[in-house]
């Protein structure tokens, strides 16, 4: 086995790879419940390609076959149904576990400097996400698929001049058909996969360069010859980390976190082992019950309703009178987002050491973020647009607010190091 | 930070119940009971729905040899009493109206009914199928209270007999006024009012079989997988908990 | 940094059993996706047996069907051709038909349930052409006889019971696919049936 390993480490770097990015990888030793995440969107990952390459071996990409061959797949092929809820509930599974972090994120400061790439690089995942969500829903065919994306293409007929054209351009004919449901296949089954796992890697580098933030927000990095020799962790980290710096509070990602993060993954499983064989269509939330009635362009089920993990935009959308500034608003609450970094010009980044203002600014972003994704799922009754405006107001609300009070925010006093 | 989270709740509470006031009124639905456990009820289910639905709808993604199997009917016997039409016992439950007849007799294709428990629930089905009340106007003569102006004929009166909207005189507001009661019968159908219902509980019970004929299976695999996921996650937090103590 | 000396023991020990347990818990969730693989219900409702009714076959004449995709030939036979069958056994590579290219109750001379009647899979085992019937013209391959079949690409030949002559490419008689009579005018191939 040594030997073995000895060949390979004279051809790529096999175990310099190990040690870097896990064995003596140095993790900030506070890591608490938000910081599992990372694991399980990797776990929910590879679900994802995997059955997905399984749906594709059954799946039919034409107007004519796509319905058909899903309830092929749920009945015909040997334990194909739970393929398909596999990757039914792993695409809700999968925006829950980017939701969270990025709320992590924003709790804890990790977005700031020296870690605004990673801060993008996520970002750019969850629109990728939303993309590839977004084809996917179209595959299955049914009455929810293809009105939600009737919709959500009709967005882009928005934009002056061009509007009309480039939705015309993305269904490739004049209503949503066969030679749209193909291009979406071709992009969600290969195209965006491959972005995504491209971004995943550049995220995953680029954590690894800057290091981990933690609920402290403090560095784990010293300058050198600072810290005393009893002080420091009696772990062995790499040489490409305690080079420059001294590394405090920290423990080696492997095996500590390995084994703390299956024990997350297990309770996660568990959450998705509920959905996936007792509530496949989560009261209609993952899968929505029109969607079991194949696309018919010619009736519009009495409400539409994208799935969950869109309605908070899809709520901004609708709350705007006018289409043009309705489309440009959404993107504007996701580009916010993308801002952050430059937004909050606040040096302190945990939220345990800033001002009450921050806590309450950050809580009501949470909640409009909350009250603005059950709204989406709701029709727009007056009441109801009432709510929504008020709370697109607030989510915007966030981020002019924070940019004004952050740069001379009163913050609590920084400790040095990590206590426990 | 509790403080915070309880202000947050109360706000989403609020924000909740007032959004729950103002979701408009519905027709009430009866409440259907589902058994797939009950397999002489979906057996029943399924004799209704070969010989009253399957004429004009299909159920062309369900093949007969697995409803045999998954109701516990020998294949022979479901072969003689279910299939009318000469098809395999693996073929899928399908009719031979084309659409265009369809269009034809009744100005748009009947809807397949594979899955149709899942786009209405089980309790709007049991609903509508208890729902049709005579009504001239209408070109089959029937209407519904559940799905208005409904575009098909009451094919099961022979067994309920013929469904009218009933009133009655009351005294309300010092006022005699006719209220509406519901829907009678004339009691000129094959079985009596609860029989009615029975069978159609039985047909509701078998168009959610259809929906997911695979749900129990599911369950079964369900219990499985917490049972390991059991085992697993604590095996795991023993693990963590012993390595764990190199850190503190 | 505990004081307390680690217990490797014990520490080997749950490493171990979680390892174990992970692993049994990936092959479960590996066994659908393998499994699935396996012919589905439509494929094997293709794949049914299929009825020939062969009432209506003239003795001479060849019965072609479609069973699993593949062409399935019930041929009538008539009393010369079975005859011919008899003086084949030396020029024949397996004349009494050893490899299991057969159901049991097709093991013997006539490679048939009854002598009549030859139920065959019509593919060459050579490289799965499709071979032809020659009822009357064989002799312009093998000398001698009269009806057989011929293989159009690579030349071999198979006599009237499907059995592979020498010094042809194909390596294996014809199969025979399980079959059985429901009555004297219908056959049930795919099915060894109650008589086997």
């Amino acid at each position: 086995m040594k030997k073995l390993i000895a060949w390979f480490d004279e051809r790529i770097p096999l175990t310099k790879t190990w040690n870097i990015h896990l064995a003596q990888y140095p993790a900030p030793k506070n890591f608490n419940f938000w910081y599992i995440f990372g694991v399980l969107a990797t776990l929910v990952l590879v679900n994802q390609i995997v059955t997905g390459v399984w749906l594709t071996m059954n799946y039919v990409p034409t107007a004519e076959g796509a319905f058909a061959s899903v309830e092929y797949i749920m009945r015909d092929v040997d334990w194909g149904w739970l393929i398909r809820y596999m990757h039914s509930t792993g695409a809700s599974a999968f925006f829950l576990v980017v939701y969270l972090p990025m709320f992590r994120g924003m709790m804890y400061g990790s977005y700031q400097k020296p870690r605004e790439l990673l801060w993008i690089f996520g970002m750019l995942i969850f629109l990728v996400l939303m993309a590839e969500a977004f084809m996917g829903y179209l595959l299955p065919w049914g009455q929810m698929s293809y009105w939600g994306a009737q919709v959500i293409i009709s967005l882009f007929g928005a934009i002056p001049y061009i509007g009309d054209d480039l939705t015309l351009w993305i269904r490739g004919d004049y209503v949503i058909s066969g030679a749209t449901l193909n291009r979406f296949f071709a992009l969600h089954v290969i195209a965006l996969p491959l972005v995504l796992v491209i971004l995943v890697f550049l995220h995953i580098i680029a954590l690894h360069e800057v290091g981990s933030n933690n609920p402290e927000g403090i560095s784990i990095k010293k300058p050198k010859g600072s810290v005393p020799d009893a002080e420091k962790p009696k772990f062995e980290f790499h040489e490409r980390f305690t080079k420059k710096y001294d590394i405090v509070d920290a423990i080696p990602f492997y095996p500590y976190y390995i084994v703390k993060d299956l024990v997350g993954i297990g309770i996660f499983l568990a959450f998705f082992c509920y959905v996936l064989f007792f509530a496949p269509a989560m009261g209609g939330f993952f899968l929505e019950p029109p969607n079991f009635e194949a696309a018919n362009p010619l009736k519009t089920p009495a409400h539409i309703a994208p799935v969950w993990y869109f309605t908070p935009f899809y709520a901004i959308l609708r709350a705007v009178p006018d289409k043009l500034f309705g489309v440009i608003l959404m993107f504007a609450a996701i580009v916010f987002l993308f801002l952050l970094p430059w937004l909050d010009r606040c040096k302190v980044r945990s939220i345990r050491y800033r001002s009450s203002i921050h806590k309450v600014n950050l809580a009501v972003f949470t909640i409009s973020f909350v009250v603005l994704g059950y709204l989406g799922v709701k029709p727009a009754t007056e009441i109801y647009t009432l709510f929504a405006r008020i709370f697109t107001f607030l989510y915007f609300a966030f981020f002019i607010l924070l940019w004004f009070y952050s740069k001379h925010e009163k913050t609590k006093p920084v400790p040095e190091r990590i206590t426990k | 930070m509790n403080k915070l989270l309880k202000t947050c709740l109360l706000a989403a509470v609020s924000v909740w119940s007032v959004a729950t006031l103002a979701a408009g009124p519905t027709v009430p639905l009866d409440k259907a009971n589902v058994n797939l456990h009950d397999k002489e009820s979906l057996q029943r289910g399924a004799q209704l729905f070969m010989n009253y639905c399957l004429g004009c709808h299909q159920m062309q993604y369900q093949r007969y040899n697995r409803t045999f199997r998954d109701l516990e009917i020998p294949e022979d016997i479901g072969v003689a009493n279910l299939q009318f039409t000469g098809e395999k016992p693996g073929d899928l439950i399908t009719n031979t109206m084309s659409a265009k007849q369809a269009d034809a007799w009744f100005g748009t294709a009947a809807p397949d009914l594979t899955l149709v428990a899942r786009v209405r629930g089980a309790d709007w089905l049991y609903t509508y199928f208890r729902s049709f009340y005579v009504d001239e106007s209408r070109p089959f003569g029937v209407n519904n209270t559940v799905f208005e102006n409904v575009g098909m004929p009451h094919v099961l009166q022979e067994l309920q007999g013929v469904p009218r909207k009933t009133y009655e005189a009351r005294m309300i507001d010092g006022e005699m006024q006719d209220v509406y009661v519901g829907i009678k019968t004339d009691g000129s159908g094959m079985l009596t009012t609860e029989e009615f219902d029975t069978a159609m509980n039985d047909l509701t019970n078998f168009l959610v079989y259809t929906g997911e004929p695979m749900m129990l299976q599911q369950r079964r695999i369900g219990w499985y997988s917490f049972g390991f996921l059991l085992v697993f996650t604590i095996l795991a937090w023993l693990l963590k908990r012993e390595f764990f103590k190199d850190v503190k | 940094m505990s004081n307390a000396p680690v217990d490797h023991g014990r520490r080997r020990f749950l490493t171990a059993a979680t390892t174990v347990v992970g692993a049994a818990g990936a092959v479960a969730v590996a066994v659908p996706f393998i499994t699935s693989w396996n012919p589905s219900e439509k494929a094997k409702n293709a794949g049914a047996p299929v009825e020939v009714n062969i009432g209506k076959a003239e003795p001479g004449q060849l019965v072609r069907v479609e069973w699993r995709g593949q062409p399935v030939w019930v041929v009538r036979r008539t009393p010369e051709m079975l005859k011919s069958l008899d003086g084949l056994a030396d020029k024949l590579r397996d004349p009494n038909s050893d490899e299991p290219q057969q159901p049991e109750y097709a093991k013997n001379i006539h490679r048939s349930r009854k002598q009549e009647f030859f139920v065959a899979v019509g593919i060459c085992t050579h490289l799965g052409c499709s071979p032809q019937f020659l009822d009357k013209t064989f002799g312009e391959y093998v000398e001698g006889t009269e009806s057989g079949f011929f293989c159009p690409c690579h030349g071999s030949t198979f006599d009237i019971a499907g059995r592979v002559f020498q010094g042809v490419p194909a390596p294996y008689n014809l199969v025979v696919p399980p079959h059985y009579f429901i009555n004297d005018d219908v056959i049930l191939i795919g099915e060894d049936g109650e008589q086997a």
